[in-house]
């Protein structure tokens, strides 16, 4: 349920970035999540249409790009994405040593805004 | 019209965490988070750690739980200062709940604090609180898969600490297993391996932890 936090600050975020670009109605926020940051995309779209209710993102769709982790394995040097939870073994010389990076990717890439209309 | 946005999605968070670490610096305060699943130990891990610290070094406390003044109040009655945050239902601690909490401590007379956060494997990891440490607790009851199955929490560590090492062999804990798992999502926390009840380890982690806190006192 830290969705709930998280999606409060992407609406705040998302609405303070429409009102100094016009105030227009925020059709589509397009965000950037890696899969080692825990977060539900179904979570974060349920507390979005009930916290959007009545201000300029009400109806907006959000778009989800996940980002996967990266491992690699430090026997063979086979590189490859992984999501938790996290394989043991390198799926090529089932060797247990690995390293994963990156995949904690979280933030809000862009918005989209209808500026024919501005919004209220 | 497509806008692109460059503010950071908890910035509102991460400003007062940011106000946090300015307050502990300017008292000297060294402030610990601690992360763990419900029943780890936190609470033992800490009171032990407390019991071995050198007697010029004074704790406190911040208790973060859903509900009940169960783990302030055994604190409290070793004599330690002790505030207990109650989330309500709340899966984390934020920043500013621990912002509100510390007004009640006198903090200049602090040089340790120990901000337990809820027991959970996920949700604390994303909120930073503004301490200058983050410390995740595993126990050997929850067994060796932990840092494969929430690498998350793992991969934001500073220092790892493995409680309940006196019943491993009960629970066929696998060691090797476990480090490698860590091992594979951070290549930077050292592992400590204690026990709160025995007291076994609890030495080396306070010279480490004491260690950070010389090089952070001496930055100021």
């Amino acid at each position: 349920m830290h969705e709930l936090p998280v999606t409060q600050g992407i609406l705040t975020v998302a609405l303070e970035t429409a009102e100094q670009y016009g105030g227009y109605r925020i059709t589509a926020i397009n965000l950037v999540i890696g899969d080692m940051t825990s977060i539900v995309d179904d979570s974060v779209q349920f507390y979005f249409d009930a916290l959007s209710q009545g201000t300029a993102a009400e109806g907006a769709k959000l778009h989800f790009r996940r980002e996967a982790a990266a491992a690699k394995c430090l026997e063979c040097g086979h590189e490859y994405p992984v999501t938790p939870p996290l394989n043991p073994f390198c799926p090529q010389c089932d060797s247990a040593f690995l390293q994963i990076s990156g995949g904690k990717e979280f933030f809000i890439e862009s918005i989209e805004v209808d500026d024919e209309n501005t919004g209220g | 019209m497509k806008i692109p946005v460059v503010k950071q999605i908890l910035t509102g968070n991460d400003q007062i965490a940011a106000e946090n670490e300015q307050t502990f610096r300017e008292n000297g305060v060294f402030a610990l988070n601690l992360m763990a699943a419900p029943g780890a130990g936190k609470t033992t891990f800490i009171l032990a750690t407390i019991d071995h610290l050198p007697a010029d070094v004074r704790p406190a406390v911040i208790e973060g739980d859903l509900a009940s003044t169960i783990d302030a109040d055994t604190i409290s009655q070793r004599g330690v200062p002790v505030i207990q945050i109650n989330t309500g239902g709340g899966c984390h601690l934020d920043a500013p709940m621990v912002r509100n909490s510390l007004p009640h401590f006198a903090l200049s007379d602090i040089d340790l604090l120990f901000i337990e956060n809820v027991g959970n494997l996920v949700c604390p990891s994303n909120f930073k609180l503004g301490t200058a440490l983050s410390v995740v607790v595993s126990s050997t009851a929850e067994g060796h898969d932990k840092p494969y199955k929430y690498p998350g929490i793992f991969a934001t560590a500073d220092v790892v600490i493995l409680t309940k090492a006196d019943i491993l062999e009960v629970f066929e804990f696998d060691r090797e297993y476990f480090e490698r798992g860590l091992k594979a999502v951070n290549q930077h926390a050292p592992l400590f391996v204690v026990s709160g009840r025995t007291g076994a380890g609890i030495d080396a982690w306070v010279a480490w932890l004491l260690d950070r806190r010389r090089g952070y006192t001496a930055a100021i």
